[in-house]
């Protein structure tokens, strides 16, 4: 059920950000479905592939989406618990997000084009930065749980344990707020609707893939901005209402609430200087460390 | 233990049989390279069956050396090692003989043959030996004979320079060993391993240990012989000795604990400090090579820092009193020198198939292999993911463990044994995250875009015999990966040796930690069909629709050249900039000049700052010191008569005093 709502839904929570930072830019907007014809429309469509490309090019968003969609296997969602939970399930999910990264830095590189070598060195080196205060953060939420396994984990919070660690918890939150807007390449780290190359780094590692392909891709990262932001619902709204489909619909809520804070931020801030975004992850390393410590 | 005899026969005879046919065109090659395999066929089922739970076996004969005895032991550790040695040493020998074939009549290759069968004579005595007389005279003999091997192209300059580093390194590391097992000698009175018991000095004997060992494991900052010597040996030794001769180091040091009883927690603390900076500083360092086979020594010294780093978990475990933590910690660690070996070996192989067939292992001269040379990049893309600790493949299992381990001992352990378990933590996931920055620029610089040299572009792929051993050991990496919990589960005799729990607290652990790796197999699985899948599905769907190829995109410009790439430099500055303190790069600069620039030039350089720190002021002083007893040596020989005179002149009045 958690998979089927994420694979549905998705997409839609790219349109609550888009339309947040249209409604504070005083435009309409495109329409609420617009990423799902998008898709549509990519899929039906040819490609175009590059003659410096091999078959490492050609794989790399197949294995992308299969890894994200995995992952999604992993995490629980409102009243649901995950499809597949057992000890140690987030280093797995960490991991296979990690998988699809390595393709998608390998399919960049395959292109041979500078852009998308730049790209791709960004990317693996922010990852690899945001990678420990991924799992301090977790670290910090297992040890208040006392359960190694997401599912478990996230069910564990009730308002009893904000209650008692409001603080390790808001911290652990803080450091997971800004992996969340670092690996799903928002604004401060990277700024989606840019369109310049250079500045890029996400979109940039996408610039030669088109059609189906591009489709997976686009695909690929609205479920793995739901994956966390699923991750981030689930800590933050520890309320139980007993009946599960009301604690879905708390947690879809929460979910557009996320959304429409992600538009704000893109809609008030710039993006921070390349040079800039070690030290912002740095300081989500050391919020979940200091999550740790309290 | 017969099966054991004759395999080290088998060793024996192909030394010798290499050197009696010297002079014989191929015969060298046939009989060297067969010593090796037959003698590790012949190995390999005796050390599987202990490994897997068999009765331990031993040999006593008496010998004339004083102290020392002939006494094998093989037991479950002795056995688990050995697998990968002989598993290791039989792929190598494949590959050499097709390998070494280029240099015939150019270089005599007897001795390498001959020293191949003498280092795997003496890593399978190394491990066996029960005796330290015994043990020490295997460990020099291994010494003695990677450094021939390592200098085996000896009218290189730097090969020679790296053959004396890897010589003194060597020495330096088996002086702790001598002074450790001098002292154990001293107070057990005797040099038979099963009689050495545990003492009051044990921590000071755990940091000899710790040094002595790890200046064969490749601990920062002993490190520093490692990416001189693999890069300088022919590839085949490459992977010989960073897949498992670095490993009895480990072994070294798990045979030590074993002996000293029960372990104190700073042990643990130790050697998980030791493994983080290993780690760390491995990786990074590896990062910023521009060799091939600088880099995968570099990364060898990370790899062999998470083992450090399981076994520092699981130290902390055993002396906390929770098995889990113990077990798991053991358990990834070891498993990690299984993997590493698979890997590892792999990678180097490949470099190999990559230098022999472009003439380069520059990174930056490199580039669309993957076109020209197809098995070698898909077996090298293998081991780059699995290296990576890549999820279907088997460096993501033994990660794992040590993740779980140290999670384990977050949530359950007090404040104090939760501190080592967070930095194992947060160093493991930022060891992980840098090595795929490093391994999608070694497998992305090197094989993917297009070839930016004539070299690159005219590149030939490697024969069946060098792509043959590639791939057992690529197929080693995916079945350990898919099938780990089995592995996992025969890890039981190996743990109770290691750890000295009760079998069953072993068993429960092992089982409970299986369990999970059961499911990641599971994941695995489902991955591979789940990739297929979409993959076919896309096929299908691309089958029905217009696929054009173009050029790639670059903002409109329409001839990208292979100049433009992005370099190997270029794709690690971001990480070498942001650790520019640790790392030193020197960066040279000539900047495009006047209204017509005629050229210019970048380049970046990234000296160990171990060796420029420490090591090499630190030699430099000796070397001074010396030069002040150099007066001495005249090269008279009536002053060294006097010398003489003199000494006896003075220990005769000292008698008479």
């Amino acid at each position: 059920m958690p998979l089927i709502l994420g694979a549905l839904l998705a997409p839609l929570m790219q349109s609550a950000i888009i339309r947040t930072k249209s409604v504070m830019a005083g435009r309409v907007g495109p329409p609420l479905l617009q990423p799902y014809r998008d898709l549509w429309k990519l899929v039906r469509k040819g490609a175009v592939f590059s003659e410096t490309s091999s078959w490492i090019f050609q794989m790399g968003p197949s294995v992308g989406l299969a890894s994200i969609i995995l992952a999604m296997t992993l995490i629980p969602f409102g009243g649901f618990a995950a499809l597949s939970s057992f000890t140690g399930d987030f280093i797995l999910v960490a991991y296979l997000m990690a998988l699809g990264r390595f393709f998608t830095v390998a399919a960049a590189l395959d292109t041979g084009s500078s852009f998308e070598g730049m790209g791709a060195s960004r990317e693996a080196t922010f990852s690899a930065f945001a990678e420990p205060a991924f799992f301090l953060a977790l670290a910090a939420l297992a040890r208040q749980t006392g359960q190694v396994s997401l599912g478990p984990a996230l069910a564990a919070v009730s308002t009893a344990t904000w209650m008692r660690a409001a603080p390790t918890l808001s911290l652990a939150l803080a450091a997971l707020s800004i992996i969340f807007l670092s690996e799903n390449a928002r604004i401060p780290v990277d700024d989606p609707a840019t369109h310049l190359e250079l500045t890029m780094i996400h979109e940039v590692m996408a610039l030669d893939h088109s059609g189906p392909d591009l489709a997976m891709i686009e695909y690929g990262a609205a479920l793995k901005m739901w994956l966390f932001g699923a991750i981030i619902v689930g800590l933050t709204a520890p309320w139980r209402a007993g009946n599960r489909w009301m604690d879905t619909a708390a947690a879809l809520i929460g979910m557009l609430i996320l959304g429409v804070g992600t538009g704000v931020i893109e809609s008030s801030m710039a993006r921070l200087r390349l040079i800039r975004v070690p030290q912002l992850l740095l300081v989500a390393i050391v919020l979940s460390a200091l999550a740790l410590a309290l | 233990m017969t099966a054991l005899l004759i395999s080290l026969l088998f060793f024996g005879a192909g030394a010798i049989a290499s050197l009696i046919f010297a002079n014989r065109g191929r015969w060298p090659t046939m009989v060297g390279a067969g010593g090796v395999i037959l003698g590790s066929l012949c190995g390999i089922v005796p050390a599987t069956r202990v490994a897997l739970g068999a009765p331990a076996q031993s040999l006593r004969v008496a010998w004339d050396v004083p102290y020392g005895s002939l006494y094998l032991r093989l037991d479950a550790l002795a056995a688990f090692f050995l697998v990968p040695i002989f598993v290791i040493c039989a792929v190598a020998a494949l590959y050499g003989a097709e390998y070494l074939a280029t240099y015939r009549g150019r270089k005599a290759l007897a001795p390498p043959w001959f020293f191949l069968n003498v280092l795997a004579a003496s890593m399978v005595t190394v491990v066996l030996a029960h005796n330290a007389v015994l043990f020490l005279m295997a460990w020099e003999t291994m010494a003695l004979s990677s450094f021939f091997l390592v200098t085996f192209e000896n009218e290189k300059e730097s090969t020679r320079q790296a053959g004396w580093i890897y010589l003194v390194a060597s020495h330096i590391g088996a002086a702790f060993l001598l002074v450790l097992f001098v002292m154990l000698g001293k107070e057990n009175g005797s040099l038979d391993f099963d009689r050495f018991t545990a003492s009051s000095g044990a921590g000071t004997l755990f940091v000899l240990a710790l040094v002595g060992f790890g200046a064969k494991a490749g601990f920062v900052p002993l490190h520093v012989w490692l990416p001189e010597a693999h890069p300088a040996a022919p590839s085949h030794v490459s992977a010989v000795m960073s897949a498992v001769m670095i490993k009895t180091g480990i072994y070294g040091l798990l045979r030590i604990l074993t002996l000293l009883g029960p372990p104190r927690a700073w042990w643990g603390w130790a050697l998980c400090a030791v493994g983080l900076t290993s780690g760390i500083a491995g990786v990074l360092l590896a990062l910023a090579q521009h060799d091939l086979k600088r880099l995968l020594a570099y990364s060898s010294v990370e790899n062999v820092g998470i083992i450090a780093l399981g076994l520092g978990v699981g130290i902390i475990g055993l002396s906390a009193g929770a098995p889990f933590i113990a077990v798991a910690g053991f358990a990834g660690a070891l498993l990690h020198v299984l993997n590493h070996a698979l890997f590892k070996g792999l990678l180097f192989l490949d470099a190999g198939n990559v230098a022999r067939g472009t003439h380069t292992r520059e990174l930056d001269h490199l580039g669309g292999l993957l076109k020209s040379m197809p098995a070698t990049g898909a077996t090298f893309l293998v081991g780059a993911a699995a290296i990576s600790g890549m999820p279907p493949l088997n460096g993501f299992v033994s990660e794992f463990l040590i993740y779980l381990a140290s999670f384990k001992g977050a949530v359950s352990g007090d404040a104090s044994s939760a501190v080592p378990m967070l930095a194992a933590i947060s160093g493991l996931a930022l060891i992980g995250g840098l090595a795929v920055v490093c391994f999608t620029q070694a497998f992305g610089i090197v094989f993917l875009g297009q070839p930016r040299t004539v070299h690159a572009g005219e590149a030939q792929e490697a024969g069946r015999a060098m792509l043959a051993a590639g791939f057992i050991l690529a197929a080693g990496c995916v079945l350990v990966g898919l099938f780990g919990a089995s592995v996992v589960r025969s890890m039981g005799p190996v743990i109770r040796g290691v750890t000295g729990l009760p079998s069953i607290s072993v068993g429960d652990s092992l089982a409970q930690a299986a369990d999970s790796v059961a499911r990641v197999g599971c994941f695995g699985a489902g991955l591979t069909a789940l990739a297929a899948l979409i993959g076919g599905a896309r096929a299908i769907t691309l089958a029905r629709r217009s696929v054009a190829s173009a050029a790639t995109w670059d903002c409109g410009y329409a001839r990208p050249s292979p100049r433009m790439q992005y370099t190997a430099s270029s794709f690690a500055q971001p990480v070498t900039e942001t650790f520019s303190m640790l790392l030193r790069t020197r960066q040279s600069l000539h900047g495009p000049q006047g209204m017509f620039p005629e050229g210019a030039e970048f380049y970046s350089r990234t000296e160990d700052p171990y060796q420029s720190l420490i090591f090499r002021p630190l030699f430099r002083a000796l070397s001074r010191a010396m030069a002040t007893l150099r007066p001495f040596q005249q090269g008279k020989v009536q002053l060294y008569v006097l010398y003489i005179a003199a000494t006896l002149l003075v220990l005769l009045l000292w008698e008479v005093a």
